[in-house]
């Protein structure tokens, strides 16, 4: 019988609703309960859980004690496998808890993880367990970054369940986002790129196929990536930022790259490796140079998110019309007719990237799409 | 604002047969029909027709066609007929795009007569007069209500009448030795699919703008677009958002300016008709959905016509044949020095481009104006019944009008209550209604697509906003009932997820034995 | 006076009723009011205001005017209908991709149902019996075509040629197609249009006394560029390619696709492609149980094995049947594709829009009809009465028939060059006796000469193919002067 596990990060998605931005740390947890915050995550992952009791008999459903999991799934209606009550800390719960619980349950070998949190629980899964399962978010946190949770809980559970009956196969990595909590609540946003976790997806079913269903997310980044290499010129230096689609780049030129840095190619070969910005303005010094860069995390940020080496001297030294925008359909379409954004930090620059950019999405195919500051 | 007469949500129910598969009827040795006998003197004198076939050529065993007798064989079709809701049988202004408008009864008979059915498109000219001077009349009428000068009905669809505009255009620049510098086509992610995609098969790159704000393309992203590559710009307007770009010259001039040709999808021109036309916006190209503004029923997906026009200069560049008129008599004229050959054989439709004049006859210039404006007052008429329901909403233009449809979002419904577009659609089939989503990609969020025409009624157009309505309701207070919809329709929720399995898959009966050994209808 | 005012109300009445029309219901006055008022307009030029004024048509489209009534209408079309002179009261001998077949009723009661008729992209609930239809169509054919995968139909022969053609291209990476010249120059001019800049066209001769493909111009043009070899089985002249598995052969051996097109209508009786080697089946459907119209009648099909990298290439749609959530009871829906690797060169999956659905449905009842001794049965019908045609024809002075030595189905050249007079000028004089003679083919394959395509089916009685001979032999008897 297949499991799933559940772990439900039960103060996550306070801070939000009283104006604070995380809840990292019991002080601000503290805090945030002053402010007549309301757990909300129990809801969510009731939500969530709503769409997978259907196939409740079929499936093993392995959680954590009380408000980390088997709280929620017994109103739900399962009956749920309760990991060693020993390791997890009853009263209160923090972020070893979550990691304990992620490690025991990839040992017990739970098919799929969900997991009720914001950026800071995915990190702790992924420091965990690193990207050895598949995972999925139950959104409750605050202005999520990380591009690894369902739309909404509703959403989170049907994909949950699908991918347990196999309905839905494909996997794909998205990005995992470390905000720096401290620098956010002081209204200063800096977030890394932290890793990435396998997540389950599906291209949403259309009965009516009047024009073909879009293309499957790896064969849209490989027709990328033939794209970008058909296109280079070996006078030129390549700056790669980090993201699966780049990655796809680097993969079919067989060369080694930085899974969550910055590389620069010449000549189709590797020249440096998960640079940093002194690093980078080094290399491209007086030399004829591209940056391809691609949105990082599940906000659309071209720039200042997870790849703030491109800091706004480096794209004045590569100049606007020598930025290869890259994403593949899917990503585009996560983004709901949103635009895609830029915070280098630096107001002139992000102006001067704003507007209307191409971005490479196939083979022989782009779109001109907006971008904002 | 309550109307005088509550609206009531019908207690439909569509007929369920249970019929099996055409195959599982057969019986050994029933026969559906008997063929015309060969003459006695031709067997006496050909004796055994297959003996001049060579062995290795030869079928010796017979085709596994299943054998049924007649009446059961029309029993079988017409019982699938009732699991099928056609235009005629509802308010079917759901299916945002097609166009779904009363294809008038009268022309059904027209097309049935003998004088159409029974003619073979290579009858020597004489004999086909009529049909030359309909298809030819149909001709002249397009021209003045596009505004350009010579229209062909080859390509068998829209997606068709694309291919031959993308076709076009290569050729023209062909002409000018431009074909290999000029290798991109400009699209908008509102127009239709096909834009793309025809024009993908004549190997050009594409370029889609995606929509500002105001859900409109906008000419900064054109401008970004554009450059000595650009072969053309083929594009919907109004796009699929109902939306009319008030730009759509502009976007011309700066295409023309870089050397490139402007093709216009005009399949939504139902709101549009002697508004507004092609040749104002200075378009090189258009095309005509006849199976669509111009009221030629749909089929179950066609037959069509894609009729095609073309400016004076791009005559030259049209598939052949065309009919002219000269001297009191039509023909057709197969020598275009330019041609792009045929994109589809004879010259088209002609049961389609029949119905089209008939329809056009009977409306008249004033006829077509009415037409427009109905079909948008219409719309207009639903979209502010549907933006004041719970969950609904209508992204872009909000507080302007519309033209013909709106592409409406349930994604308010979809946070608050967990029921989809994708659920909705399933649910109204128990009130006897279709409702579509989009086009791919969805770039509103859990769309729906709704294009009201001019053929129903204020209080039909009221049904349909009811049941819209009661969903909405169910939505709110009982979601799992409108997740586990239909129940009143002819089977229950379908399980796709085999479908996209090589494995599993099944396109034929055969193909279904082999792999799953068994009847799927069998316990 | 009171007479006066009667006149003025009737006058009245009469004026406010033509601007309702029986196809608009809202055109009435009192109900476009009130939309408007609920809408807040007090004129519909309200609604049009994103169009700005440069861009409007200013006055009356030239049109003609409208006939008021539908018994108006009814008169007008039927008289301009009369001026055509159909196949009922012609003796009718063209072929060539559109032929005179015979239409049982029930093929005709099915396609006029408004349900199908109407209907158009419903879903699989409320719209079942149209995917039952249409995979019904599918499954039928593949009995036919004995293959497991068909489309659902697309416009017509030249349009399956060409996805045929393209699809063999992104199987195999390559750019070339090799095409037998003696296919329909339609089809031709189609697939040339359509390969265009993307694919190469080449082509391939034939033999000029049995007309089949010449194999030793086939080794020498065949390469590692080759995506595949299309020929058409019987041939647009009508002989049979006795040849198909060689072909295959030799297309296999260089890593290319056996590509084959054929009329259905003969496959009762002539092993279907697939049994030779054919890795892609295309054709059209219009012989089975559609009217001619005029060249309306058509529907494409495109046929393969059920294997993952033919079916990921389809561009149409491809119904399966699946089950639903109730035990006993099955559905059907869009087979989806989607690619899992990325090949070099690769374009997309071409495009899918309204094609030739009620065509294929009534194809579905047709073949149902028939069932497999019908389409025997009309095989050898169908060879009986042409073979009976050549065999007649041949005895006439100065003709030779068929031109092409070998088997034929159907249809089959009359080569006139022996009788000194031109095509034309024979079918204008035939035409004066109410037949309708073959296409002339003088200009398209000017190898042959005065010659013509003739076309013999079900329908031509022995009476009707004497009365051809007669005929023939009046007209180009020496004696007749023009």
């Amino acid at each position: 019988m297949k499991k799933l596990g559940l772990i439900v990060n039960p103060i996550a998605g306070m801070g939000g609703r009283v104006g604070l931005k995380g809840t990292d740390g019991p002080e601000i947890f503290e805090r945030a309960l002053q402010l007549g915050a309301k757990p909300v995550a129990q809801a969510r992952t009731i939500e969530a859980l709503k769409a997978i009791t259907p196939i409740k008999e079929a499936i093993t459903l392995v959680t954590c004690p009380h408000k980390m999991g088997e709280d929620a799934a017994i109103h739900s209606g399962f009956k749920p496998q309760i990991i060693n009550g020993k390791c997890i800390s009853e009263s209160s719960t923090d972020a070893r808890d979550t990691r304990k619980a992620a490690k025991v349950m990839r040992e017990m070998g739970v098919a799929m993880l969900l997991f009720a949190g914001g950026d800071g629980t995915a990190r702790d899964i992924h420091k965990a367990i690193g990207n050895s399962l598949v995972v999925l978010g139950i959104p409750t946190g605050v202005k999520i970054q990380s591009a690894v949770f369902a739309r909404n809980p509703s959403a989170a559970g049907e994909l949950c369940a699908l991918y347990l009956q196999r309905k839905a196969k494909k996997v794909h990595e998205a990005e995992v986002m470390d905000i720096n909590e401290e620098d956010f609540r002081k209204g200063i946003l800096s977030a890394r790129l932290y890793g990435y976790l396998k997540i389950p997806y599906r291209s949403r079913y259309v009965q009516r196929v009047k024009s073909g269903s879009p293309p499957d997310e790896k064969y849209a980044q490989e027709a990328i990536a033939a794209a970008i290499i058909e296109s280079m010129s070996d006078a030129i230096i390549y700056i790669v930022g980090p993201g699966t689609t780049t990655r796809t780049i680097m993969e079919k030129l067989n060369l080694d790259y930085s899974l969550l840095g910055i590389d620069i190619v010449h000549k189709k070969k590797l020249v440096g490796k998960d640079l940093s910005e002194a690093e980078i303005l080094k290399e491209i010094q007086g030399k004829k140079c591209k940056l391809i860069i691609t949105p990082v995390g599940g906000q659309g940020y071209l720039l200042g998110r997870g790849n703030q080496q491109l800091s706004p001297e480096v794209i004045a030294r590569v100049g606007k019309d020598n930025i290869i925008i890259v994403a593949t359909q899917n990503k585009i379409h996560s983004l709901k007719g949103q635009p895609l954004l830029v915070d280098t930090g630096d107001k002139k620059t992000d102006q001067h990237l704003s507007g209307y950019s191409k971005v490479i999405i196939g083979y022989r195919d782009s779109i001109i799409y907006r971008v904002k500051h | 604002m309550t109307e005088e007469k509550k609206i009531k949500v019908r207690n439909f129910h569509q007929a369920k047969w249970d019929e099996p598969i055409i195959f599982e009827l057969s019986v050994e040795g029933e026969r559906g029909i008997r063929i015309p006998e060969v003459e006695k003197d031709i067997e006496d004198l050909i004796v055994e027709g297959l003996s001049v076939l060579p062995e290795n050529i030869k079928r010796n065993k017979a085709p596994a066609l299943p054998e049924i007798s007649q009446m059961r064989v029309l029993k079988h079709f017409l019982r699938l007929s009732q699991h099928c809701l056609g235009a005629d049988f509802n308010v079917d202004i759901g299916q945002g795009t097609c166009t779904m408008k009363y294809s008038p009864k009268i022309n059904e008979v027209l097309v049935r007569m003998p004088e159409v059915t029974e003619l073979h498109p290579w009858q020597d000219e004489s004999t086909v007069q009529g049909a030359l001077e309909i298809v030819y009349k149909v001709d002249t009428f397009l021209r003045e209500i596009s505004g350009l000068d010579q229209f062909t009905f080859q390509p068998g669809g829209g997606s068709a009448a694309i291919l031959a505009m993308a076709s076009i255009i290569h050729a023209f620049h062909e002409t000018n030795g431009e074909a290999d510098q000029r290798d991109e086509i400009i699209t908008t992610i509102f127009s239709h699919p096909s834009d793309a995609a025809a024009a993908a098969v004549k190997g050009y790159k594409l370029i889609t703008l995606y929509q500002n704000e105001d859900g409109l393309p906008d000419v900064e992203a054109l401008q970004k677009a554009v450059s000595e590559r650009t072969a053309g710009l083929l594009i919907t307007n109004p796009e699929d958002t109902g939306i009319f770009n008030p730009k759509i010259d502009e976007f011309t001039k700066i295409v023309h300016q870089a050397g490139g040709l402007c093709g216009y999808d005009q399949a939504n021109a139902n709101g549009i008709l002697g508004v507004t036309r092609a040749r104002d916006a200075d378009f090189d190209l258009c095309f005509f959905n006849l199976h669509k503004t111009f009221s030629s029923p749909h089929g179950c997906g066609g037959p069509a016509v894609g009729a095609l026009g073309v400016k004076e200069r791009l005559k030259d560049y049209l598939p052949v044949p065309i009919v002219e008129y000269k001297e009191d008599k039509y023909s057709l004229k197969y020598d275009l020095p330019n041609s792009i050959g045929k994109v589809r054989a004879f010259l088209g439709v002609f049961p389609v481009i029949l119905k089209a004049y008939a329809w056009i006859m009977t409306l008249g210039a004033e006829g077509l104006k009415e037409v427009a404006h109905i079909a948008v007052l219409n719309n207009n008429y639903v979209l502010k019944k549907i933006r004041e329901l719970k969950g609904a909403s209508a992204p872009y233009a909000v507080g302007r009008h519309r033209i013909e449809q709106v592409r409406y979002s349930w994604e308010k419904l979809t946070e608050e209550t967990g029921v989809t577009s994708e659920d909705v659609i399933y649910r109204m089939a128990d009130f006897g209604f279709h409702l579509w989503t989009s086009h791919h990609p969805f770039v509103v969020p859990e769309p729906f697509s709704i294009e009201p025409t001019e053929s129903y009624s204020k209080e039909e157009l009221d049904e349909y906003v009811a049941g819209l309505e009661k969903i909405v309701e169910e939505a709110y207070e009982n979601p799992e009932k409108v997740k586990n919809a239909p129940y009143n329709s002819v089977v229950h929720r379908i399980d796709h997820s085999t479908l996209d399995d090589p494995e599993k898959w099944a396109i034929t009966w055969r193909a279904y034995l082999k792999k799953h050994g068994k009847d799927p209808a069998e316990k | 006076m009171k007479l006066i005012l009667k006149e003025e109300r009737r006058f009245e009445m009469s004026q406010k009723d033509k601007r309702v029309h029986p196809y608009i219901p809202n055109s009435v006055p009192e109900t476009k009011a009130k939309m408007m008022e609920e809408i807040g307009i007090k004129d519909i030029e309200e609604l049009y205001t994103d169009i700005p004024e440069h861009l409007r048509f200013k006055g009356k489209l030239n049109l003609p005017e409208a006939l008021s009534s539908e018994y108006a209408l009814k008169r007008h079309v039927e008289s301009i209908l009369s001026k055509n002179q159909s196949c009922k009261d012609h003796l009718n001998f063209l072929g060539g991709g559109c032929w005179q077949h015979y239409v049982p009723a029930i093929c005709d009661e099915i396609n006029q149902r408004s349900e199908f008729l109407t209907a158009y992209g419903g879903e699989p609930y409320e719209d079942h019996g149209r995917f039952q239809a249409l995979f019904e169509y599918e499954s039928l054919m593949a009995e036919l075509l004995d293959m497991d995968v068909v489309n659902v139909p697309t416009y017509d022969w030249c349009q399956a040629a060409s996805t045929t053609v393209r699809m063999a291209g992104r199987i195999t990476g390559r750019q070339e197609v090799l095409v037998s010249d003696t296919v329909s120059p339609e089809r031709l001019s189609a697939i040339r249009n359509y390969c265009h800049p993307v694919m190469r066209v080449k082509m391939l001769k034939h033999c000029p006394e049995t007309g089949v493909l010449d194999l030793d111009d086939l080794k020498i043009k065949i390469s590692s560029e080759t995506a595949g070899i299309y020929f058409e089985n019987p041939s647009f002249m009508g002989f049979i390619e006795h040849q198909g598995e060689v072909v295959s052969n030799i297309a296999h051996e260089n890593g290319a696709l056996s590509l084959v097109g054929v009329d259905p209508v003969s496959l009762g009786v002539i092993l279907p492609p697939g049994n030779y080697g054919a890795d892609i089946v295309c054709g059209d459907i219009q012989g089975l149980g559609v009217h001619m119209n005029f060249g309306g009648g058509l529907g494409g099909f495109i046929a393969t094995r059920d294997e993952e990298r033919y079916v990921m290439e389809y561009p149409s749609r491809l119904f399966g049947i699946t089950k639903t959530s109730v035990e006993g009871e099955y559905g059907f829906g869009d087979v989806a594709y989607e690619r899992t690797s990325f090949a070099e060169r690769e374009e997309g999956k071409e495009f899918v829009g309204t094609h030739a659905a009620l065509w294929g449905i009534t194809a579905a009842v047709y073949l149902s009809l028939m069932g497999p001794r019908g389409m025997q049965e009309l095989g050898k019908t169908i060879m009986q009465k042409s073979q009976y045609t050549m065999l007649k024809l041949s005895e006439i002075q100065g003709i030779k028939v068929p031109h092409f030595t070998g088997p034929h189905f159907k249809e089959f050249v009359v080569d006139f060059n022996g009788t000194r007079k031109k095509v034309k000028d024979i079918n204008k004089a035939l035409l004066s006796k109410k037949i309708y003679g073959g296409k002339d083919l003088s200009s398209e394959f000017s190898e042959l000469g005065e010659s013509a395509l003739y076309c013999v089916t079900e329908i031509h009685s022995k009476e009707d193919l004497d009365s051809l001979t007669r005929a023939l032999s009046e007209v180009v008897s020496p004696n007749r002067k023009y």
